[in-house]
């Protein structure tokens, strides 16, 4: 009965995302790009690399490196951001990298480095999720071998109420039990790559949650297929 | 007799063919009963061997592969050469055709020269570059432009059918590095830019069937409007 009375700030279903858009090949520099946006919350990612790794000692001979670096741009909020790295941004940096490893095939680029930038250009909560689903496309896009795509989506717990993809207005909920953000990432076949939790909530709740994020992210993987399938168009030439 | 599989463009992950009548090849793995492409590209079949075309990405060394480089530093035993790969290349003194006093390195390649090389070995230590071959040697005139190096196979065509149209018809002696660098050597720069020119068109229209005949058609028109 609470799912039917329960509002959202902005009108949603529980269960509904806020319209995505994801693009391959933003950067033509780059050897790989993506943009990924959950509605407000734009993310662009960049992939240099297989290259090589510098300083020398930091090479690793058994297996690559994966660099990532996530920043949120100064203006990608109403109140200015103080631009550089954040003990917040470093923190995303390093959960990023945890996130996307399981899928990608680093093992066969001994000592060298692939390098990962996102930036937030617009944010409106669940900047990590739109992050990591932008980086897992600009890597495939740059052509590294990987077991598969990774998508991630936050599950919020608002008061008693668990609801998916949270946005700015919900994040500070305040009524109640307050406000859990869960971002979760999920290979395609449903196994967890990354998970954080930010509030409070029961073992019961959980266990709701992912089995919400495994459905949400099936729609988020469906969105990323359809970005790369259509970067190229077989039948007129040439990349858009 | 399994049916043949369409080209198509794969995302890593992705069910490419399902059970045992097909082999993975290059870019795909065998999951259980099904090829699943292991990266994002083009998906081919032929002879039940399924295997996946890249796209986009660095250009990956292999062996026997001509490479057209430039100098970065000497040291004692050859010569440091960039490639555009995720690796610098490494070109020995035994390995250029003819005797190089230790002193005398910089005069047969100097930092900064272009050097058309060939890939011997890739071993964990490097990769290993020779010049001692027919069109193996130092650049010294014509230009030399760059394109993707994904793009490099459709430059040659099928047994070399492009790349001898473009020389046939723009008189340009044409060397083609597999890290997409190539180098145009005409009487006159015209010529050069000709060839630079069909060499985009060709980048921007590889994946149109019937591409080499799309060519011919732009040579015809290209002489045609200087008449």
């Amino acid at each position: 009965m609470a799912e039917k009375t329960f509002k959202r700030t902005d009108g949603r279903g529980v269960e509904e995302m806020r319209p995505m858009k994801a693009k391959v090949g933003v950067v033509p520099n780059a050897d790989g790009s993506a943009m990924f946006s959950f509605g407000n919350t734009v993310a662009i990612a960049a992939v240099y690399g297989p290259g090589k790794m510098h300083p020398q000692h930091s090479q690793n001979p058994e297996s690559g490196t994966l660099r990532c670096n996530y920043n949120m741009l100064s203006f990608s909020v109403s109140d200015r951001i103080r631009p550089g790295p954040s003990r917040r941004s470093t923190e995303i940096s390093k959960i990023t990298g945890w996130a996307l490893e399981p899928v990608l095939m680093i093992k066969r680029y001994p000592s060298m480095v692939i390098d990962v930038h996102i930036h937030i250009i617009q944010a409106d909560a669940s900047t990590r999720c739109a992050g990591i689903n932008a980086a897992a496309l600009a890597l495939a896009h740059a052509g590294i071998p990987m077991n598969g795509m990774v998508s991630s989506v936050s599950i919020g717990k608002l008061d008693k109420q668990l609801v998916v993809d949270v946005d700015k207005n919900e994040e500070d909920w305040e009524e109640g039990e307050g406000a859990t953000d869960i971002p979760i990432t999920m290979t395609q076949d449903g196994k967890i790559t990354h998970i954080q939790l930010d509030g409070k909530i029961d073992d019961v709740q959980l266990k709701e949650a992912i089995e919400l994020a495994r459905k949400a992210t099936k729609e988020i993987y469906e969105v990323q297929k359809k970005a790369l399938k259509e970067s190229v168009n077989l039948n007129e030439g040439g990349k858009k | 007799m399994a049916e043949k599989i369409e080209r198509k463009i794969v995302i890593p992950g992705e069910v490419i063919a399902e059970g045992n009548d097909y082999l993975p090849g290059e870019g795909a793995e065998k999951n259980g009963n099904n090829i699943v492409a292991l990266r994002y590209g083009l998906a081919e079949e032929s002879n039940r061997l399924v295997k996946v075309i890249a796209l986009s990405g660095v250009y990956q060394p292999r062996g026997g592969n001509v490479v057209i480089g430039k100098v970065e530093s000497i040291t004692f035993y050859g010569w440091v050469i960039s490639i555009d790969a995720a690796e610098d290349a490494f070109l020995p003194l035994q390995e250029v055709p003819k005797y190089v006093s230790k002193e005398g390195l910089s005069e047969v390649l100097d930092i900064g020269d272009m050097v058309v090389a060939k890939i011997i070995g890739i071993n964990t230590r490097g990769i290993d570059l020779t010049i001692k071959s027919r069109g193996l040697e130092r650049i010294d005139d014509g230009l030399v432009i760059k394109i993707n190096p994904n793009k490099v196979p459709r430059v040659i065509g099928k047994e070399g059918s492009m790349i001898n149209l473009i020389k046939e018809n723009s008189g340009c002696d044409v060397t083609v590095g597999q890290n997409g660098l190539i180098w145009i050597r005409g009487e006159k720069i015209e010529d050069g830019l000709l060839v630079k020119r069909v060499i985009n068109f060709i980048t921007e229209k590889s994946f149109v069937s019937g591409l080499t005949e799309a060519v011919e058609e732009w040579f015809k028109k290209e002489k045609g409007e200087k008449k």
